[in-house]
């Protein structure tokens, strides 16, 4: 057994990570932190965790070296204490996004403030399976994903590297988002009254994930011009991705259907769905819900050539926590998709 | 009747669907997109989509 431990294990993404590993047949969850919840039992805090587990919350002080580490802290304080983290665990999971961008300079950028240890930028492989599985093989530093960039490079992942596309054209993407993503603590604009009922432009322009697409796409050498807005909607859990693109000249839809099918066929946690018949026709968040799947589709409009990619997934799952285990299982040479099986629910 | 097992070319979405012991004129469904077809052909084995009625989901 592999022992695990969760720094600042008492938020959303802390939560969902720690159902993951209570369940997991290779993983011991060691210990898990709170500087807020010390001293108490994780599931009053995590109520689905009720008889699962009698772990409490310990000081980040108070950790043991561990087998893996896993860093669920707010984003900025992962890098200050990098070489601490370092020197508790031979094998590190950060899912803030301390470490997601390999330029100290883009991080500058989206962030706003200079990275703390621009040095360890290129020591992490960035945590998405479908995008970096061979280097997370032999990883021993990995960073987590943006849930809604996530969202995001799965809907692009079977276009990517493809010359079916037009990327001089750039990607317009938006995104709808469940009130999950804005974190466990509540602000004014979270209160019920605010939030409930809301349809609520939060990043028309600026989104900060909008790097994370472009890094990926950069990786597949096309053009990384990628425009992004953010709608807050009335969901807890939830991502739904609208992307538009446009296809080169000649481009029919039989050839984006073989390269969704041809690049999505061995992927076990990315399903297309663009289906005549049944209840949900394209991909929809709701019944992804505690489950690691992304779920992609698209339409097509020969007359313009405009392509739309519509893709679905759980923030707190495939958008965070669900990606790390899946990172780990890969890190320690475990089958992908040990854990993670759960399928969702319907109707919910 | 003459029947066939073999697989077909989904005119929907292009995916291949296996067919067993099917006949012409059959109606079968299409694993991947959920079309509904009909086998119009069995040597060679020809799909083409069948008549459906279309849902305005109330819009």
């Amino acid at each position: 057994m592999i022992r695990a431990s969760i720094v600042g294990g008492s938020g959303f993404a802390g939560g969902e990570l720690l159902r993951l590993l209570l369940a997991h047949p290779e993983i011991e969850v060691a210990q898990v932190t709170s500087n807020r919840q010390a001293g108490s039992f994780v599931h009053f805090t995590h109520p689905n965790l009720r008889g699962q587990t009698t772990l409490k919350f310990c000081l980040p002080d108070e950790l043991q070296p561990c087998d893996l580490l896993f860093l669920a802290l707010p984003h900025g304080e992962a890098m200050g204490r990098i070489e601490h983290w370092k020197s508790l665990a031979p094998k590190i999971i950060d899912l803030s996004a301390d470490f997601r961008l390999k330029s100290a300079e883009e991080f500058k950028t989206w962030y706003g403030e200079d990275h703390s240890a621009p040095e360890a930028l290129d020591q992490f492989v960035y945590g998405l399976p479908e995008i970096t599985r061979e280097e997370l093989k032999s990883a021993d530093l990995v960073s987590g994903v943006g849930c809604n960039a996530t969202c995001l490079n799965l809907a692009l992942l079977p276009l990517m590297g493809t010359d079916l596309v037009d990327w001089s054209r750039g990607v317009i993407a938006e995104v709808k988002v469940g009130s999950s993503e804005a974190g466990a603590k509540s602000t004014d604009a979270s209160h019920h009254p605010v939030r409930s009922g809301s349809v609520r432009s939060f990043a028309p322009t600026g989104h900060r994930h909008t790097a994370e697409v472009q890094q990926a796409l950069g990786w597949h050498n096309v053009s990384n011009d990628v425009h992004m807005s953010a709608t807050a909607i009335d969901m807890i859990r939830g991502v739904l991705g609208t992307l538009h693109l446009f296809a080169n000249e000649g481009v029919e839809e039989r050839d984006l259907f073989r390269a969704f099918r041809g690049r999505l066929k061995d992927e076990p946690f990315v399903r297309m769905v663009k289906e005549r018949k049944g209840l949900y026709r394209y991909p929809e968040p709701k019944i992804l819900s505690g489950s690691n799947f992304a779920d992609v589709g698209f339409d097509y409009d020969p007359k313009s050539g405009r392509i739309v990619i519509i893709s679905a997934i759980d923030n707190l799952m495939k958008g965070a926590s669900g990606s790390a285990v899946q990172a780990m299982n890969l890190m320690f040479g475990w089958d992908e998709a040990t854990g993670l099986s759960f399928p969702g629910l319907h109707p919910i | 009747m003459n029947t066939v097992t073999g697989s077909g070319e989904c005119p929907e979405c292009f995916d291949q669907v296996e067919l067993k012991d099917v006949m012409q004129n059959e109606i079968v469904q299409c694993s991947s997109c959920g079309a509904d077809l009909e086998v119009t052909s069995i040597d060679p084995i020809k799909l083409e989509l069948a008549p459906e009625e279309e849902e305005d989901w109330g819009e």
